[in-house]
């Protein structure tokens, strides 16, 4: 039991066979833990009892179109990117019931639900996965409304981050400056470090919480060296992006070319089957459901994840604005990367990859803007030499 | 002394910014005229003589249908240019005028300016160059109509 | 009683009071809150979202009197699954009410100018608010002229108020229809060619448009054309709807989500977007 605790923005170390007590730590508080684990040959984010559950040893191997789940040649904790899942669905739940109606005579009363949720812990948060979340505070949790689903789960949550010691192959967080290092918007942040001899955590405590969990745990203060490794990784790691996105002025440069003829060849790519919006941790397109029992007397209202992909996203009388596959992708990526930045203040992309990972097709979204903005200036040389 | 109608003419929309030299070319072609509710002022097929600047008013184009009678297609009111088959061969009427409201106009003599168009071309640009304007302007009109945008049909929304 | 805090996403109760046959296929439903609250405030321009116990949920604008707190009126068309199950609703049918939301009309700004209304088709209902606000507050604005163009003669929306309306000395009303029937005596073309001749001084007038798509669109320019400046012309746009408080991401055009950023939105602010196909 330790009596000092660590200050904010303390570095500490924990030693490998010690990280179950963080388990017991934040359950001993009431936290439901959720993290990373191995599920039908991808590492999800499900349920977490203990340390075992993690995927110890293995990484990831991606590209566009392509998920592979390997076996390390060490038994590292943490040595993988993201996989399909974003902590998205715990905050933000695909489908939940916003309330239920009885018939009453010739109207109908409302039962509103019980937005209680329990008290999660999010183990294994990636730089780029905190800046998600905060994304997405800014659409759910607004002045004038707050989603009250997402608020209740979002208030009472625990982030235990992880800078990441792996740049996956379709990772650009450095080019979003979303990462790779956790700076803020977490309890803990983790840096696993694994040599021949010695595998422990560089541990930064980003709040009083943090400091609380680490009551429990047996932890030595971090030294000089400690901490030199640490940022190390994370240096290695910001140097082995697998992608890159130009992100200079790009709300214009997209604005500027709604007409440009890559559209079209996306398009002739795209299948439309929504896969990015799924698997894009900030997307968050719902749609409503109205439906009846057999009887008609009960009403319920559901709320599910929509995706702007759809045919009949966008239908209003007489037709949807968007029948095109080209104009759905349009919408999608000058969405995520423009007007995001008008809507919100930020850019909506946190260069996770995972869209560039799991279409099936292996689109780009950092290719599409690099052929825009290349040949965007190609036309304008273009224009320049006939005069 | 009597007014001339230059000034009459200056002020319609069709004539405006025409050089004052050829606007008093332009009167010599031009009467003032009124017709009464219910008057035909050409009817479809007759030859076209005349055309109308619309200073107040209201004059229907109509067409007749067998079975149906006569239809109107589109209404003529003030500040608006009535006619332009006199510029163009066979110089006939393709549709009847009929005055809805007590309706003051200029005439202009269609075949003396045909004359005056074809003795100075210039003159003659001018005036072809505002009938264009009010065909286009029609012819979009027309176009908007056409797409029946207000239609309860699906596909009708628009 | 003052009404309590309500959460948007939860219908409350409304009575149906009084249902009207408009034009063939359109409706005006005159509401009422079924425990006798009173009902919000609305701006002109804004809408509800109407839900008809499990069947569904649609925007409609609001087109009665902002001035008047009740009854709460909605005209719409009967086009879809579920505004044609309104239609066949009977008055103390129960209908379910969340708003009111959006931007509205600039009923404000307009003080001390001319205002011009042009509506196209239903296009009139959302419009009507701004009529009935000038008339209640006829000093604050200049001219006031409304030009309407409808299908045909029987296509012609609240055809009695517009002639009530064209008998106010201090009121000018133009209505146009696309094609002629029977003994139609009015004008016949479309609503763009009312402008030109329209009594209003397009250096001090606010333009307010509303109708299909391509009417508004041809309808701005006109008065572009005519010298109202880009600032002095409003429209107002219709999307998909599902949440109606800009979280559910389907009214989007452009970086505007429509329910809250609009439905009525400054010209200026969407003119790139106006013409550009499928945004």
């Amino acid at each position: 039991m330790n009596t000092t605790l660590p200050k904010l923005h303390d570095r500490v170390v924990i030693d490998r066979e010690h990280l179950q007590e963080l388990f017991v730590a934040l359950a001993s508080k009431g936290y439901q833990i959720v993290g990373p684990t191995v599920r039908e040959n991808a590492i999800v984010y499900d349920t977490l009892v203990s340390v075992n559950d993690l995927p110890i040893g293995y990484t990831d191997e991606q590209d566009g179109g392509t998920y592979r789940l390997k076996k390390r040649s060490d038994k590292a904790l943490f040595g993988y990117a993201v996989g399909p899942h974003s902590w998205k669905k715990f905050l933000f739940p695909p489908v939940i019931r916003l309330w239920q109606a009885r018939r009453e005579g010739n109207g109908f009363e409302v039962v509103p639900e019980n937005t209680e949720a329990p008290k999660l812990a999010f183990l294994g948060v990636r730089s780029c996965e905190i800046h998600a979340i905060s994304i997405q505070d800014k659409v759910f949790m607004r002045d004038d409304y707050s989603d009250p689903t997402y608020r209740s789960r979002r208030n009472s949550l625990c982030i235990i981050a992880i800078n990441c010691g792996e740049a996956g192959g379709t990772c650009f967080c450095t080019s979003m400056e979303t990462g790779p290092r956790a700076t803020s918007g977490f309890d803990l942040a983790l840096t696993e470090v694994l040599s021949n001899e010695q595998h422990f955590f560089v541990v930064e405590v980003g709040s009083q919480l943090g400091s609380e969990l680490l009551q429990t745990i047996p932890f030595r203060a971090a030294s000089k060296e400690d901490i030199q490794i640490a940022e190390n990784i994370v240096t290695q790691t910001a140097e082995h992006m697998g992608r890159s996105l130009d992100t200079t002025n790009i709300k214009d440069l997209l604005y500027r070319n709604l007409d440009h003829p890559r559209w079209d060849d996306v398009a002739s790519r795209c299948l439309t089957c929504s896969n990015c919006t799924m698997v894009c941790p900030t997307c968050f397109c719902t749609t409503v459901e109205d439906v009846t029992d057999l009887t008609g007397e009960q009403a319920e209202r559901w709320r599910k994840w929509d995706s702007c992909f759809t045919m009949d996203f966008s239908y209003i009388f007489g037709g949807s604005i968007r029948p095109s596959t080209k104009s759905r992708y349009r919408q999608w990526m000058t969405h995520k990367l423009a007007s995001w930045i008008d809507q919100f203040g930020t850019s909506g992309c946190v260069g996770c990859g995972r869209c560039i990972t799991w279409c099936p097709v292996g689109i780009d979204i950092t290719e599409e803007v690099r052929a825009i903005r290349a040949s965007e200036s190609l036309s304008t040389q273009a224009t320049k030499e006939q005069q | 002394m009597m007014q001339t109608l230059e000034p009459i003419l200056a002020e319609h929309p069709f004539f405006k910014g025409l050089k004052s030299e050829y606007l008093q070319i332009v009167t010599g072609c031009a009467s003032n005229v009124r017709f009464n509710k219910g008057t035909y002022i050409f009817r479809e097929g007759e030859e076209a003589t005349q055309f109308y600047l619309i200073r107040q008013g209201k004059v229907a184009l109509e067409i007749f249908a067998a079975q149906h009678g006569p239809i109107t297609i589109e209404t003529i009111e003030a500040g608006e240019v009535l006619g332009w088959s006199w510029l163009f061969p066979p110089y006939r009427w393709h549709f009847s005028g009929r005055v809805f409201e007590p309706t003051r106009a200029i005439a202009l003599d269609g075949k003396c300016l045909r004359t005056k168009g074809e003795a100075d071309h210039d003159l003659g640009y001018e005036l072809m160059q505002r009938v264009a304007q009010i065909m286009l302007d029609r012819l979009n009109a027309t176009r908007i109509r056409l797409l029946d945008i207000y239609s309860d049909l699906p596909g009708g929304k628009l | 009683m003052t009404a309590p805090l309500l959460d948007p996403m939860v219908p409350k109760q409304y009575r149906i009071q009084r249902i009207h046959r408009e034009i063939p296929d359109t409706f005006t439903l005159e509401l009422e809150p079924k425990d006798g609250c009173e009902i919000p405030q609305f701006a002109t321009g804004q809408f509800n979202m109407l839900y008809i116990f499990g069947v569904g949920e649609i925007p409609i604008s609001i087109s009665g009197d902002s001035n008047k707190r009740r009854p709460l009126v909605h005209t719409t068309r009967a086009v879809g699954t579920v505004s044609k199950a309104m239609r066949d609703l009977k008055p103390d049918d129960i209908i379910g009410v969340r708003g009111p939301f959006g931007s509205s009309w600039p009923v404000k700004q307009a003080e001390g100018k001319d205002v011009v209304i042009a509506a196209g088709g239903i296009g009139l209902a959302p419009l009507r608010s701004v009529m009935y606000h000038i008339i209640s507050h006829r000093e604050k604005y200049g001219k006031a002229v409304l030009l309407y163009g409808a299908r045909t003669p029987a296509d012609i929306l609240y055809r009695r108020e517009l002639e009530l309306w064209r008998a106010h000395f201090d009121l000018e009303v133009y209505v146009t229809v696309d094609r002629a029937t029977g003994s139609w005596r009015g004008s016949v073309g479309v609503v763009t060619r009312l402008i030109p001749r329209a009594p209003f001084d397009p250096q001090n007038t606010i333009a307010m448009v509303c109708g299909p798509e391509i009417m508004m669109r041809y309808t701005v320019a006109e008065f572009e054309k005519r010298g109202v400046a880009k600032e002095n012309i409003y429209v107002s746009m219709e999307r998909n709807m599902k949440c109606a408080i800009g979280m559910c991401g389907h009214c989007q055009y452009g970086p505007n989500f429509v329910c809250k950023d609009g439905p009525v939105f400054p010209y200026i602010k969407i003119e790139s977007l106006l013409t550009k196909w499928e945004i």
